[in-house]
């Protein structure tokens, strides 16, 4: 038989929650299309207790991946790209799809996506070394700044840019310890709902990353108003939701990244994903502590330790 | 009295019992322990507190002279003065004792004699108490019978540093024996003992052994006593009461010049140990310069005047 | 205390500050009254004794003062940050040459003890102008890139408890950053800052650069939600600090809240026990324990519990409360009427719910507002005196049994500002500071500040650092 003629096997699009790949408890799923509207596939319409469930999952991961030594956080976000790198076309076609792209554009988006990924790897166990330090206080203290990740985040993930922009707000999240519940572009979630495979498949502990799909602002509600959530980044939010969300954020006084600039059109990401990101995505859900401890006057007169 | 307090008995029945006892004390922060003994040294003493405070340290005063160029008319003097520190003032009250080598001992037991002022002897080969135990022992023997009140002993330093603690023990032990009626004064040499929780360590041997004072410093090294390390002793002494019953007084020695440090001291005392402390019997200063700002501070007090050295007797 | 050395009183001379009448808002360089002519009147809280009377700010002053703000930060941003520097450093000098001053008149206004502001207070206000002044022309090294811009015209709002600090706090980076700025101290502490501006002449600052607006929460509320300010900073409490973020949404001005806290100071069974009580005691009664990074929950290892309790009391018996001026007070009055009458409310509801009350034996002055220095045992994490935050000289004791339990006592707050680690293990230190979930972490020590020091809580205690490199950033679009 030849391949021309072979019926091809479609995937059921999940989403990931807790390491697993649960449909949404609703049982509601939408369609999605390609650029030329186009039925791509099935993906699943994420309810508020996928939200809460998802939240749950990326709290019980916290501690231990909030723990984990910056060195194997680094490994592990490098070993998502080696895992891209070997399943490329996949993503390509996904991109390509969901973003209207010719082959070799979308292509590049997936090379610079892979990029990302190894760019964050390396920045795991530097930030701590830029954002903290020794302070020189007037007195006879050691005093040690260092930041610390802020918790579980809700990422709204842009609208436009599925694949680069949606590693460029994830990958800053959990490259400093946080865990994240990610809310994929809602046209264009396929690249995101893949990408929890990929992660599945690359030592990123269950729970680090949950992506889910549907009606941003549906599952994006109760995410904001969430106490055990910690922070929330607006980017895949439009100006109005935004406002909305935020204002919800602030009953437990989330850390919150506004869409850039915040009144952005939601027609389009205003975000140039291609640039060199800076290290503004990985400060951003960073806490500062700063520890004190006596010194005592080591060869002062007297005794003095 | 128990030379070993029942309550501790324990601790000091064998040298490693009494290492896990001292090491079981809880550890001392150095800059916290020096700020809170800054912190007491801002309180302001004025008008008639600072009257009180003048008359009760001059009264706590051990006048001292510990110098190989001592003289029995050095010492006769300093005598009359203790008896008799301000000649224009006579409410001025006297000192607590004149503090004089052992040799000297005799000679300041007849100038004190019928006045009240003890008469306190250093001993066990003091500064640095390097003999073998029976010449210290024959050291504080020859003070006691030459007429001291009070022996001021050095413990070991050696043995102490080099871990040897139921032997420093021992010693104190013995020259308490030694003492009869006399009060005897431990000497640590904290400047020597150089960590504060040493200090706490051997207030406490000091304290099992059967100590009537524990004393910071001999006056010989470069650091004596600070505000620091005699709240450290105090905070011991307080400890010991409330763990026993038994009061132990405490001496600060060596570098306290000034009306203004003495004063300090004595708030360190009633906001550590308290009032019950303040007592020539359970405090003193060893000190010989104090005594003249002291004077010239309580004229300044009668006079509303600032005083001059030249209104103050030298001795 | 009854004891034979009593301690004369020593108070501090009120004549080195001249507190007049009455004052004006300070806007644009000027003294003015409020556009509808409103006042109110500033009391001293030790004596109920009304010391000014000074201008109410309301929105037509908010727009004012911002216009003034905005007039000016073209030039004053537009200055070689080496100008700007010389400008802070100056206002640094002025204050440790007026510092005597200010501490009287801090403590006159506020009631803390004078020990407090003469040795705290002012020696840190200084420090800070001094230590941001030498950002002013550095600011491209402060690791947020080259030529870091200013946002514009900060609006700022402060608290009472320590009204010139915070002062400090807020206008030293905004300043150095190139902003302009609009400040409102609270209403029950306005004249420090008042005694600022004049500060701000003296150091020839350009008008406008600075402005102070006294007056109430609806000043405060005008002057974060003008259109035209760019930056809020505030510092007071959670709820306030919510309805602030609420009302910034869906603008892009920046927000930097240090909010309210319920500090575990947690004491173990190895702790250097004598220097824990004294960081016990300066955990809570400092400022009268209204301090947002107060140690608030003391959590004592079970082992201990007794002897620590024992010392603590003996040392509370020893704390001198009274007349704030005297140089030896330690405990000073409680701020306002309000504020007394929310600390003896939660107090009741702390007895109502079973918790065991011990308030130091000390003698209440008849007139203004005290409250004894005050502990609660027999806490549990379910009492409300070991969740809310109290703001005043109370205690809770809790007990715990491994440093597990400490670290998930401590962190079980909606809170996040301060913790207290007391242990001579040092991997103990570093192991427990690392899982608290708080923004700063005094270890064998407590309640100490530095202006090179970041400053800011997790969680509901707010975000934002201030101080140090990291309080730069709360200051530049960056």
């Amino acid at each position: 038989m030849s391949e021309n003629n072979r019926l091809g096997v479609f995937k059921t699009y999940k989403l990931y929650v807790g390491g697993k790949f649960p449909r949404s408890e609703s049982g509601r799923v939408y369609e999605v299309t390609d650029s030329k509207g186009q039925w791509l596939a099935n993906a699943p319409q994420s309810s508020r207790k996928d939200a809460r469930d998802a939240v749950v999952a990326a709290r019980k991961a916290f501690g231990g991946w909030s723990g984990a030594t910056a060195y194997n956080r680094g490994q592990v976000l490098y070993r998502v790209a080696e895992m891209l790198e070997g399943r490329k076309e996949q993503f390509v076609r996904e991109v390509a799809a969901s973003e209207g792209l010719s082959k070799s554009k979308a292509a590049a988006v997936v090379d610079a996506a892979i990029d990302r990924w190894v760019w964050y790897a390396g920045w795991t166990d530097k930030i701590g070394q830029i954002s903290g330090g020794a302070n020189p206080v007037a007195g006879p203290f050691f005093n040690l700044s260092t930041p610390e990740p802020t918790g579980v985040v809700a990422v709204l993930a842009p609208q436009k840019s599925s694949f680069l922009g949606l590693v460029s707000v994830i990958a800053p999240v959990i490259a400093t310890g946080n865990t994240a519940v990610v809310i994929a572009s809602a046209d264009a979630p396929l690249p995101a709902l893949s990408l929890g495979e990929v992660l599945a498949t690359s030592d990123v502990p269950g729970g680090v990353v949950n992506i889910l799909s549907g009606v941003t602002a549906e599952i994006a509600a109760p995410l904001a108003a969430h106490q055990d959530v910690n922070a929330i980044d607006l980017t895949g939010a439009d100006a109005a939701l935004a406002k909305e969300l935020e204002i919800a954020a602030a009953d437990n006084l989330k850390r919150v990244l506004r869409p850039q600039p915040v009144d952005a059109d939601s027609a389009s990401d205003s975000e140039d994903w291609q640039a060199s990101p800076g290290t503004h995505r990985l400060t951003a859900f960073l806490e500062t502590k700063t520890v004190w401890h006596p010194t005592g006057a080591l060869g002062a007169a007297g005794s003095s330790y | 009295m128990p030379t070993t307090a029942p309550a501790f008995a324990d601790a000091t029945a064998s040298d490693s019992a009494l290492r896990r006892f001292l090491f079981g004390l809880p550890g001392v922060d150095a800059v916290g322990l020096e700020a809170r003994a800054a912190a007491l040294g801002t309180r302001s003493i004025k008008t008639t507190a600072k009257a009180y405070a003048i008359d009760l340290a001059i009264s706590m005063i051990d006048l001292t002279t510990l110098e190989g160029a001592d003289t029995p008319g050095k010492v006769r003097a300093l005598a009359a003065k203790a008896v008799n520190p301000d000649p224009t003032d006579r409410t001025t009250p006297r000192t607590a004792a004149v503090c004089v080598y052992p040799d000297m001992a005799a000679t300041a037991a007849a100038a004190v004699a019928g006045s009240g002022v003890k008469v306190a002897s250093v001993a066990t080969a003091f500064p640095a108490g390097r003999a073998a135990l029976d010449v210290k022992l024959a050291d504080v023997r020859d003070a006691v019978a030459a007429g001291a009140d009070e022996i001021d002993m050095v413990i070991d330093r050696g043995a102490f540093l080099s871990g040897r603690f139921l032997k420093v023990y021992e010693e104190i032990v013995a020259v308490k024996a030694e003492c009869g009626e006399a009060r005897l004064k431990v000497i640590f040499e904290t400047g020597e003992l150089s960590t504060y929780d040493n200090i706490r360590r051997a207030s406490w041997i000091g304290m099992l052994a059967g100590a009537d004072f524990i004393k910071t410093s001999t006056g010989k090294v470069a650091t004596n006593a600070t505000p620091a390390n005699t709240l450290l002793m105090l905070e011991a002494v307080r400890d010991f009461r409330a763990a026993t019953g038994v009061q132990i007084g405490v001496k600060p020695a060596g570098g306290i010049r000034t009306t203004k440090d003495a004063v300090k001291f004595l708030v360190l005392v009633n906001e550590t140990a308290g009032e019950d402390w303040l007592d020539p019997h359970w405090f003193r200063f060893g000190a010989s310069s104090l005594l003249n700002d002291l004077l010239m501070q309580r004229q300044k007090l009668s006079t509303g005047r600032y005083s001059g050295p030249d209104y103050v007797t030298v001795d | 205390m009854a004891s034979a050395f009593e301690y004369a009183p020593a108070p501090e001379s009120r004549s080195v500050v001249d507190i007049a009448p009455s004052y004006g808002l300070f806007i644009d360089g000027e003294f003015t009254e409020a556009a509808d002519g409103k006042v109110f009147k500033t009391v001293s809280p030790s004596s109920e004794e009304v010391l000014s009377e000074v201008a109410q700010a309301g929105a037509a002053d908010v727009d004012r003062a911002v216009k003034a703000a905005r007039k000016a930060f073209e030039k004053w941003s537009a200055l070689p940050g080496s100008e700007r520097a010389k400008y802070l450093f100056r206002i640094a000098r002025i204050i440790q040459e007026r510092s005597r001053e200010l501490a009287v008149l801090e403590t006159l206004d506020n009631g803390k003890p004078i020990k407090e502001t003469r040795d705290a207070d002012l020696p840190l206000v200084a420090a800070h102008f001094f230590y941001y002044a030498g950002w002013a022309d550095k600011l491209d090294h402060a690791g947020y890139g080259a030529n870091p811009r200013p946002l514009g015209v900060a609006g700022q709002v402060i608290p009472w408890n320590f009204p010139l600090l915070m002062l400090a706090w807020k206008i030293a980076p905004a300043l150095a950053t190139g902003n302009t700025l609009v400040l409102k101290p609270a209403e029950t502490t306005p004249l420090s800052a008042l005694f600022f501006a004049d500060i701000c002449r003296q150091a020839g600052l350009p008008k406008g650069v600075v402005n102070i607006l006294t007056g109430y929460g609806d000043a405060g509320e005008a002057l974060v939600t003008h259109p035209d300010v760019n930056k809020v900073a505030f510092t007071g409490s959670t709820a306030v600090g919510k309805a602030i973020a609420r009302s910034v949404a869906g603008t892009d001005k920046k927000v930097t809240l240090e909010l309210g806290g319920k500090g575990a100071n947690i004491v173990f069974d190895d702790a250097p026990i004598d220097q824990a009580v004294e960081g016990i005691v300066t955990g809570i009664f400092f400022n009268q324990g209204q301090v947002c990074c107060a140690g608030s929950r003391l959590l004592v290892q079970e082992s201990v519990q007794d002897e620590v309790l024992d010392a603590l009391k003996r040392r509370l018996s020893t704390l001198r409360l009274g007349d704030p001026l005297d140089k030896n007070t330690d405990i000073g009055a409680i701020n306002s009427a309000e504020q007394l009458a929310r600390i003896t409310s939660l107090v009741e509801t702390g007895e109502a719910e079973g918790a065991e009350r011990w308030s130091a034996p000390c003698e209440l002055p008849s007139s203004g507002y005290w409250f004894a220095p005050t502990l609660f045992t027999n806490v549990t994490q379910a009492h409300t005196v070991a969740r809310d935050e109290i703001f005043g000289p109370v205690l809770s004791v809790l007990s715990f049994r491994t440093p597990d339990e400490a670290v998930a006592k401590a962190n079980n707050s909606q809170y996040g500002l301060s913790a207290g680690i007391w242990t001579e293990k040092g991997s103990r230190i570093l192991a427990v500071a690392n899982k608290l979930r708080a923004g700063v972490v005094w270890a064998n020590t407590f309640n100490k500040f530095d202006p090179t020091s970041p400053f800011g809580g997790y969680k509901e205690s707010g975000y934002g650092r201030e101080g140090g490199r990291h309080g730069l950033e709360a200051y530049l679009d960056v």
